[in-house]
């Protein structure tokens, strides 16, 4: 009931902080699958990469938010840039697995039949890899969005705005309250992008029916 | 009657694997040799581990020859770019050969579509061509490959490998995977759509009696060699203890 009171008292800013929140997620996990895919598609033509590219977007995947957001500051700066960078290296992983696993796990067999009627490279990709990878590489995309929208939480913590700011500011003034205010959208966003990439699948993607 | 089809000391090895072994190769084809007129269907016959499969790929360059030559219509298939010499040869697979995604139109229209045809045109082509091997255009078109029963998946195989009219067609136990009545009524079909095709085959089965009928030549193979190579009728006769094992086994 306080949360209603909150939110109608302070609807204009709470709803620029969804704005923002919304920002940072759209626009890093919209780069990181820009980047991701066609990496994710070049491991599955370049072997020898898939460790080491691999291995590298592991390694970011484990370090703690904070610390990169750390790292990162002195480079580009207190606030939106740090975090939307911090973002995109931690959707990149998901992205990049899943279509590099989505387009390994095509059946051989109707890789070589595509080849076998004269498909170029190219062809293959574009008519038989990356459709029936869709799944899997809207999987890696799903959770990459997910895990976005919790970590951008964190962005408020360097001055990236977002929802996170109603949390830091609560956990600061010890106000149940203010957290949930953030937390409670925040989680409710995440849902619904699920939710948004669900429609999405069902929509995008072939299936056996 | 002029070659569609000419192959001269085929030959395909596997480098030995592991640095111990350079030098040390493993031979699976080694100099086959055989031409392939317009109307005729040369039979590979082999057991599993034979041969056969590969010398088709070495035909259409899934695989590359170590040695030797092979030429469609004329042409050095070395001297081609992979992808347009595999649009010009028709190629049947065995049971998966169909892509799941794409329908039975979509499919049988594919090298059409490679070859960037007018839509109209592809779509009047896999009429006729599904029309041909006996499925209803209206009925089938829009049905995708896991609606379909083993053997109408077959027909559309062929279908999809006649569709550019290419002078060759490379089939690799097309029937393999079928239940003995469908494979037997698809064998008598595919025995009618021989004569009036008019095209050079190469038409791969362990299956004798399958050879037999289809085969104007029939060539066996073991151990990645061609033991023989005839009519069928000089095939019963021959003495050959391979033969022989594979007539005693029909």
């Amino acid at each position: 009931m306080r949360l209603v009171a909150f939110f109608a008292r302070n609807a204009h800013e709470a709803l620029g902080l969804v704005g923002q929140h919304l920002v940072l997620v759209v626009l890093s996990t919209g780069a990181a699958a820009l980047v991701g895919i066609p990496l994710g598609v070049v491991l599955t033509r370049r072997p020898a990469w898939r460790p080491p590219v691999l291995g590298l977007a592991g390694v970011f995947q484990t370090i703690p938010s904070l610390a990169l957001f750390g790292i990162l500051i002195p480079i580009f700066g207190i606030g939106f840039w740090t975090a939307i960078t911090a973002l995109i290296v931690y959707a990149l992983l998901p992205i990049v697995r899943n279509t590099y696993t989505g387009i390994a796990g095509v059946d051989p067999a109707i890789r070589e039949a595509g080849r076998g009627m004269g498909m170029t490279d190219a062809e293959l990709l574009r008519l038989v890899e990356l459709p029936l990878a869709a799944a899997v590489i809207l999987a890696g995309v799903r959770v990459a969005t997910v895990v976005s929208v919790g970590v951008a939480t964190i962005g408020a913590a360097i001055g990236a705005g977002g929802l996170g700011v109603y949390v830091f500011r609560g956990v600061a003034v010890v106000d149940d309250t203010l957290i949930l205010a953030g937390a409670i959208p925040a989680a409710l966003m995440a849902l619904a992008a699920d939710g948004l990439f669900a429609l999405l699948e069902r929509r995008l993607v072939w299936r056996a029916r | 009657m002029s070659a569609v089809l000419e192959v001269r000391g085929l030959g395909y090895t596997l480098p030995g694997r592991g640095t111990g072994e350079e030098g040390r190769v493993l031979p699976i084809v080694r100099d086959v040799s055989f031409t392939v007129g317009a109307g005729e269907t040369l039979v590979l016959l082999g057991r599993s581990g034979s041969g056969k499969t590969t010398t088709l790929k070495l035909i259409n360059r899934l695989l590359e020859p170590s040695v030797g030559e092979v030429l469609v219509a004329g042409q050095r298939t070395a001297a081609l770019e992979p992808t347009s010499l595999r649009r010009r040869i028709g190629y049947v697979i065995q049971e998966v050969g169909l892509l799941p995604h794409f329908t039975v139109a979509e499919n049988a229209g594919l090298v059409p579509r490679l070859e960037r045809w007018p839509p109209e045109r592809i779509a009047a082509r896999v009429r006729e061509l599904l029309a041909l091997v006996g499925l209803d255009p209206e009925a089938f078109g829009g049905r995708y490959p896991h609606q379909l029963s083993g053997g109408q998946r077959q027909r559309v195989g062929v279908a999809r490998a006649l569709a550019a009219d290419p002078p060759l067609l490379l089939l690799d136990e097309p029937f393999g995977a079928l239940d003995p009545i469908t494979r037997f009524e698809l064998q008598q079909e595919f025995r009618a759509l021989e004569g009036r095709l008019g095209k050079g085959m190469v038409f791969v089965t362990h299956d004798v009696r399958e050879g037999l009928l289809l085969g104007t030549r029939i060539g066996l193979m073991h151990a990645g060699r061609l033991l023989f190579l005839g009519t069928p009728d000089e095939f019963r006769r021959n003495e050959h203890p391979e033969v022989r094992r594979f007539l005693e086994a029909a």
